[in-house]
Parts: structure tokens; C-alpha cells; sequence
């Protein structure tokens, strides 16, 4: 299997865990991933509130650079996702603002390939069957529960991913690690994320709310697909290790994991308890 | 040739003033075999009509053009004109110079006048091309079937059967009543549902007239107005009725609770349907009329009732108002405090529409007598929390968030089409609107009549309803059925295809292409024959006929290349 693959901002800094522990996993599983060379920001940050123009031709560039391979695109940060998403509605769906894009950033759009977050390349396309058969350490007695925010899954009509309301892909994807999945009610709630700079009150608000929910499901780390989600959720508070899926798969596919020390809050001492780390 | 008049109607200013009428008229006079031409106001007025006539008498006209609005409109009036004038009414044409003239052209007058005139002439040339017609008399099977033994139904039913007519009652399930049969009570009153539907399918099980089929599906429908041929299978027998009518009455369904996921009907069992809970209330439901939570059977000390829980909301494909949801919801909340006094009941709504006799002071009687606590605002997400179901909303008339640990709630998800409703609905080549829905033929003037003529609508499958609207609408259809059965005799339309045998091969493409199934190869001759009472009219044959066997009667191939030779000569 081979696809291209779009790393944006975060996963070379804040995020750079989710980098590693995504590539090696899909090394792992087979999947040959091509850099889309030269590629520029997806303009989530603040051009999607500023310029339409721009917030639509800096993903239209990425699409450009993504069309040439014809094979599908990774994109494993959420908010990169979602702006390849709609920027990929806009160009499909709507001629006149389409067109313009297009003369904007010189190409045309003749699609033949998807946009996916490497949930969907795992879950869906190679299978939590063949996962699950290649998993060496069962991440046994480590309880989770599933945090998707917001970008990840909405709105629908763009993302056309999971039921907006009540994903379960995640949950069944730990469950496929052989850790322990559990029942909450906060796994699309907002974490504030996009407030962090100009409401720090309100996100440490939700962040210490979803938090505390987390803990009383019982769980001992939560899990995401959004860098967004993971920093927010991470540097708000000290108890709750915050955890990408892709570090779990590795964790539980017995690669050599290196990314650990990244974390604000270590997950290591966790995962020694559970016999689940040196 | 025949000896043509041509009327030319101003239509007040509609016509006249873009189309040079009196130079049209002018015009017209000199045209090859008009006879006679005159312009007036409107033709379509008394005076008008006794113009047409008078020249029909004094010129000895055998063909009239009259140039007005599109034949839509008056055709049938002024083929009935000429006919009391003692003319075949189909040598009579409607040119349409209004819709296609001048109201499209209203810059230019000139080249609107001379439009005018071509048109017309076109016009002259089929008249001169028309034979004289008979409308095709149609037998009527006295007898109607009604799909659907819900309250429209049975009122459809006893309605025709008290008037002496047979009814065939077609019902899907085991018994009659639909859905009213599951509900508890009905509101303004809370009357038993149960006592008062017991009466109606008394009054039908009873009548000699009716023979009720239960468990039963219209499988197939041919035929056409007056002489359906409806296919009914009933456990696997499938027995063929001939009915005159149809009465369309086969109700909602709730759209399931399971896609609304926000609010966990999918996966909470204390988050139950307005259905679900009239169960509840129903004395022969599963808790014997008893509110229970049906998670563990505790009696709930706080309800929270979801109006609008999927209605008024694009994104789920219902634009619409579910309608009857604002009245049962109150009807409810005021049946639970009935029962559990000391209870708490929210309604959440978006707007109250208590739109009826006696419904607004129902709903303030739930507000005031009943002390329910009504919350204007949507609900966001409903979860578990401690054994309760915590639900999420605001209160947008205070501008608060509002939180409730509920133990049971009700959502009073919309009104859709029975999932039978799309297979019916092609079975009978009635119309269905984006929603599914029944499409009715007129939404002010003919609520109960489809487009198809002899199928008639009543109750939910048309749009959401309640009882009430049900029963009117029931009757209403049998109305219709009666006026249909009370006839002497029903015409069809006489501009029907026919065939020269002569020209045909018999290679059947005709009777594949025929929508109506108003063609067949004749078991002897080995042509095709047209059924002429099932034919449209709408010339897919014509175009199939590989060796132009196929021709319509006043559009023969030789009518319609005069008319484009008057365009080119003009």
C-alpha cells in the first residue's frame, strides 16, 4: 500500500510524537508513506478566520502537490484534515469559488484520490482484524477512554468520516490493542482548543471538566487523533496522560518506541504499573 | 377544406398589451380557409362565448381557433362553447398566444404581433386537420379499495359502504386501527383511543359492504379510473379485485430514534420515542398503563420531554414540522403528572404550535394546571450519569444553560412516510413529494385527490396529521369516491394513439415502451392494439414505432408537418 502523506506544523513540533509513532506504525503495517514534497501550511491556524480566499488556496496547494502522486492522502492532524476537507467540497461541489482556488494557485482539480486521517488507513482500510493478529504485547489492564474532539468528525457533511454524535471506531481500535475501552459521554465535548491564546480561562474550564469526567469513567490516560486536543489537554493539567492512538499501536506491536519523553505529563510511569514499558 | 373562425382575446391588457391584437385579427382574415376573424376583451367571458357561438351559427363555421391564454386553462370551456353551439368540441383548438407570447415578449410589440400570427396559423392548420371526436366512455367498477385500516381509512370505508357501495378494506397487519390503536389517549379530552376506535371498526367490520383483508398487500394496480385492476396478496394468495376508485390511507411512521444519536436512542433504553411512551400510558400496553423507566421499572420522578427531536431540521432531511408533536407532548407531560403527582415534566420546545380548536388553551392548561416547565431551547446531548439521564439544553428565554438528571425521556421524533409508502406509490404511479409523502393534486383546492385520476389520498401518507384531520380527510376521499360513483357514466379523454394495422409489424416495442400498459400485440392479427381507455396520450409509442405505424388521433404526422410549413411560410 502506498500513500502520500502530509504532516503539517504541529506534527514537526508540538505534536512531533504523533509524527514518529505514526510512521513507524504504518512502516509496520506496510503502508509505504511518500512526503508530498514542498508542502506549506493548511492555513487552520488563522487564515480559515481571516482570508476565504487564502484559507482555501493554501489546502488547494497541498491537493495540487497530493494529485500528482494518485495514490490517497494522509493528513494525521485533524485540523489539517478538516481543511483538506472542505477545501476538497469547495472544489468538487462549488464551480464558481472552486475555479477561482484553482486559477489561484495554478492547477485543476481532477481528483481520484481521498483525503483520510491515518484512523480511518487503519481502522477501515487495513482492518482491526489484521491488526489485532499482529499485536505482540496486549496492552492488558490499561483503561482509556476515547477522545475525539471536535475536527475530526464534524461537521459531517465535509469530513463524511464517523457519526458526529458517537464515534466508536476509536474504541474499537484500543479494544483491538487489548486494552480496556471505557463508556463516557464527553468524547465529542469541545476542549477549548481553539480559545487557548485568547480565553485561557474557558479552555482550562473544559480541559479540568473533561478531565475530571475521564477519571471518573475510570480511566488512567485518554486517547486522541487531534494535536490540537493532546496539547491543550496535556498542558492545562498534571494527573491525566494524554495519548495519541498511533503511540498505543506501536506500544502494542512491540516497536521500539522512542517518542515517550516528548510528553508533558510521562506516561511511563503509568505503563511500567502495567508491565507495558521498561 | 374547413370553414375556420378565429377569436382573438385581449385579455384585458395581458395580451393586448404587448400583441397588436386588431392586427392580428386583420391578418388572420386573409389567412388560407379562415373564414371569419374578430378580436375581443375576453374570450373567455359570457359575452365572448356567445360571439364564438353566434359566428358558428351565421358563418356556418366547422372549425374555431381561439387565440388566448395556454389550453391549460380554457380548453375545456370553450370546446364546451362550440359544442352547445352544436359543434364537435375537437374541432376546436386554443392557440396560445399569452404564456407563450406575450407575456415572454412584453419589450418588443412588434415582433410579438407577428408571433402572434404565426402561431395561430399553426393553429388554423390543425383545426383544418382535425377529425370530429368522440370522448370514449369508460365503465365504472362500483366498488372502491381502501390500503390502509388506520382511523382515515376506516372513516373512508364506512363512509362508501353507508352509501350502498362495496368496499374492499386492505390492512397490512393483523388488526385494524394503525397507529391510533397504540395510542393511549387522545388530547383535548383524553378520551380512550381504544373506545373510541372500537366503535369504528365496529361500524366496518359490521357492514356487509366492506370485506376487510388482513394482513394483506396491494401487490399490483392496473387499469385506470373507474376500472382498476388491483392484485391483493393476503398470506400468500394473491386474489385480483376490480375497483372503480382508490382511497390512499396508509399512514407515518416514526423516524427511528436509533439516528439520533445525541440524545442516545440508540443506546439508553430510558430514551424512548413519543410512541414508546403512549405504550406506556396505553391500559393494554406492556406496563399496563403504569409510567416506568425501562431500564429497571422505577417509577420516574423527572421527565424530560424533546419536542422537535429530528423535525424543523435540514441536516437530517425533515425541513418539516411534524405538527401534531406539540399537542401529544403536552398531552403527555399532563398523563404523567396525572399519574405521578409529585413528579417533575420538562418540555423543551423550539416554538409551540397549538394551532386548532381548543389546542392553545390545552397547552396553557399543561402550563398552568399541570405545572409543566416548559423550557424554550433545543437539547444538546443526552448521557448517563449516575443511573440518571443527564440532558444538556439551554433555556434561550432566560439565556441560561439548563441541566437536568432525568430519570426517563421522550422524544417526539417526526412524522415520516410508511416505509411501504415509496413501492405503493409507484405501484400506482401516484406522485411522491421529497419527503416520500403522498403528493396531493393541488395543495389548497384538492387536498385529497392525487394526480392520478381515480386515486384519492387521506391521512398521514399525504403529510403529517392528526386525528381529526385524519377523519376529515377520510371522509372527504369517500366523497369523492361517491361523486365518481354516483355518475352515470365517466368519459375519457378521446386524444388516444391508434394503430394502422397496415404499417405494423407486430415487433412489440410499442407495448415495452408504453407506460400505461395500454398496448398489446393482438393474439390473432399479430399488430398492436391500443387500450384506449388506459392510453395517456403522451406519444412514447409514436416515437418507438420503428415503421410509423403508431399515429395520435388529432396529431397525425400529416397535421403536425402542416403546422411546421405555416411556420416556415410565415
Amino acid at each position: 500500500m502506498r500513500f502520500s502523506y502530509y504532516p503539517g506544523c504541529s506534527l514537526q513540533a508540538t505534536a512531533l510524537e504523533y509524527d514518529l509513532s505514526t510512521r513507524a506504525v504504518l512502516q509496520r503495517l506496510g503502508v509505504e508513506l511518500i512526503e508530498i514534497p514542498d508542502w506549506n501550511c493548511c492555513g487552520a491556524s488563522s487564515a480559515h478566520s481571516l482570508n476565504e480566499t487564502l484559507a482555501l488556496a493554501l489546502p488547494a496547494r497541498i491537493l495540487a502537490l497530493a494529485q500528482k502522486e494518485e495514490v490517497d492522502l494522509i493528513a494525521p492532524c485533524a485540523a489539517c484534515f478538516n481543511r483538506l476537507k472542505t477545501t476538497e467540497k469547495v472544489l468538487r461541489e462549488d464551480p464558481a469559488r472552486g475555479g477561482k482556488i484553482e486559477r489561484v494557485v495554478g492547477f485543476k482539480y481532477v481528483g481520484g484520490f481521498e483525503v483520510r486521517p491515518p484512523l480511518d488507513l487503519i481502522g477501515n482500510l487495513i482492518g482491526l482484524e489484521r491488526l489485532h493478529n499482529m499485536v505482540q504485547r496486549p496492552l492488558s489492564g490499561l483503561r482509556l477512554v476515547a477522545y475525539y474532539g471536535c475536527l475530526l468528525v464534524r461537521p459531517p457533511e465535509v469530513v463524511q468520516f464517523e457519526d458526529p454524535e458517537n464515534p466508536q471506531l476509536l474504541n474499537r481500535l484500543l479494544q483491538a490493542l487489548g486494552a480496556e475501552p471505557l463508556e463516557w459521554s464527553y468524547a465529542t465535548d469541545c476542549c477549548g482548543g481553539s480559545l487557548a491564546l485568547t480565553r485561557g480561562d474557558l479552555a482550562k474550564t473544559l480541559v479540568t471538566k473533561l478531565v475530571s469526567k475521564a477519571q471518573e469513567a475510570g480511566a488512567q490516560a485518554m486517547v486522541t487523533a487531534c494535536p490540537l486536543c493532546q496539547v491543550n489537554l496535556e498542558m492545562r493539567q498534571e494527573e491525566m496522560p494524554m495519548l495519541y492512538f498511533t503511540e498505543l499501536i506501536g506500544l502494542a506491536l512491540g516497536i521500539d518506541e522512542n517518542w515517550w519523553g516528548k510528553h508533558l505529563i510521562d506516561p511511563r510511569p503509568l505503563l511500567r504499573t502495567l508491565d507495558l514499558s521498561d | 377544406m374547413r370553414k375556420v373562425g378565429v377569436f382573438v382575446c385581449h385579455c384585458g391588457r395581458n395580451i393586448a398589451g404587448t400583441v397588436d391584437v386588431e392586427r392580428v385579427t386583420e391578418a388572420l382574415r386573409s389567412y388560407p380557409g379562415v373564414a371569419y376573424s374578430i378580436d375581443y376583451l375576453y374570450m373567455c367571458s359570457d359575452p365572448g362565448q356567445d360571439l364564438i357561438k353566434e359566428a358558428i351559427a351565421k358563418r356556418d363555421l366547422d372549425g374555431v381557433v381561439v387565440a388566448a391564454c395556454s389550453p391549460a386553462m380554457h380548453e375545456i370551456t370553450f370546446r364546451r362553447t362550440v359544442a352547445a353551439a352544436g359543434l364537435n368540441p375537437y374541432l376546436c383548438e386554443v392557440a396560445n398566444i399569452r404564456e407563450q407570447c406575450s407575456w415572454v415578449h412584453r419589450d418588443d410589440m412588434e415582433r410579438a404581433t407577428l408571433k402572434a400570427i404565426q402561431i395561430i396559423g399553426t393553429i388554423v392548420e390543425k383545426v383544418h386537420h382535425d377529425e370530429p371526436l368522440v370522448p370514449l366512455a369508460v365503465p365504472i367498477a362500483r366498488r372502491a379499495l381502501i390500503i390502509g385500516g388506520g382511523i382515515a381509512g376506516l372513516q373512508a370505508a364506512s363512509d362508501i359502504a353507508a352509501a350502498g357501495y362495496a368496499v374492499i378494506l386492505v390492512e397490512r397487519e393483523e388488526r385494524l386501527g394503525g397507529r391510533m390503536a397504540q395510542l393511549s389517549g387522545t388530547y383535548l379530552n383524553f378520551d380512550s383511543t381504544a373506545d373510541l376506535l372500537s366503535e369504528k371498526v365496529e361500524v366496518v367490520t359490521r357492514n356487509p359492504h366492506i370485506t376487510v383483508l388482513t394482513r394483506a398487500q396491494v401487490e399490483a394496480v392496473g387499469g385506470y379510473l373507474g376500472d382498476f385492476k388491483v392484485k391483493v396478496r393476503q398470506q400468500g394468495n394473491d386474489k385480483e379485485y376490480e375497483v372503480g376508485a382508490i382511497v390512499v390511507a396508509t399512514g407515518y411512521d416514526l423516524y427511528p430514534k436509533e439516528r439520533l444519536s445525541e440524545y442516545g436512542g440508540e443506546r439508553y433504553p430510558d430514551v424512548i420515542d413519543g410512541l414508546e411512551f403512549e405504550r406506556m400510558l396505553s391500559p393494554t400496553g406492556p406496563t399496563a398503563g403504569e409510567v416506568r423507566c425501562p431500564s429497571d421499572g422505577r417509577v420516574p420522578q423527572e421527565v424530560v420531554f424533546v419536542q422537535c427531536a429530528g423535525s424543523r431540521d435540514p441536516e437530517r432531511g425533515v425541513s418539516y414540522c411534524s405538527k401534531i408533536c406539540c399537542m401529544y407532548t403536552a398531552k403527555q407531560a399532563m398523563m404523567y403528572k396525572m399519574q405521578v403527582p409529585q413528579g417533575q415534566a420538562y418540555i423543551f420546545y423550539i416554538d409551540i404550535r397549538a394551532l386548532g380548536k381548543g389546542y392553545e388553551e390545552f397547552t396553557q392548561r399543561a402550563m398552568e394546571e399541570h405545572r409543566v416547565l416548559y423550557l424554550r431551547g433545543k437539547v444538546s446531548k443526552v448521557f448517563p450519569q449516575d443511573g440518571k439521564m443527564m440532558v444538556w439544553g439551554a433555556d434561550t428565554l432566560s439565556g441560561k444553560r439548563v441541566e437536568v438528571a432525568a430519570d426517563l425521556v421522550v422524544l417526539a421524533t417526526p412524522m415520516v412516510p410508511n416505509a411501504d409508502a415509496f413501492g405503493l406509490a409507484q405501484k400506482l404511479r401516484v406522485a411522491t413529494d421529497e419527503y416520500g409523502f403522498f403528493s396531493e393534486a393541488h395543495p389548497k383546492l384538492r387536498p385529497v385527490e392525487s394526480l392520478t385520476a381515480g386515486v384519492y389520498l387521506a391521512g398521514a401518507c399525504q403529510a403529517p396529521k392528526d386525528i381529526p384531520e385524519a377523519v376529515t380527510q377520510g371522509g372527504a376521499a369517500a366523497a369523492k369516491v361517491l361523486s365518481l360513483f354516483s355518475q352515470e357514466k365517466i368519459t375519457h379523454d378521446p386524444i388516444v394513439a391508434a394503430v394502422d394495422s397496415e404499417l405494423c409489424a407486430g415487433c412489440g416495442i410499442c407495448v415495452e415502451v408504453c407506460p400505461y400498459e395500454a398496448r398489446e400485440i393482438h393474439p390473432l392479427t399479430k399488430v398492436a392494439v391500443v387500450k384506449e381507455v388506459l392510453c395517456q396520450g403522451c406519444g412514447a409509442c409514436l416515437v418507438a414505432c420503428p415503421n410509423k405505424a403508431s399515429h395520435l388521433r388529432n396529431f397525425a404526422p400529416a397535421q403536425i408537418m402542416a403546422m411546421i410549413e405555416a411556420l416556415e411560410g410565415g
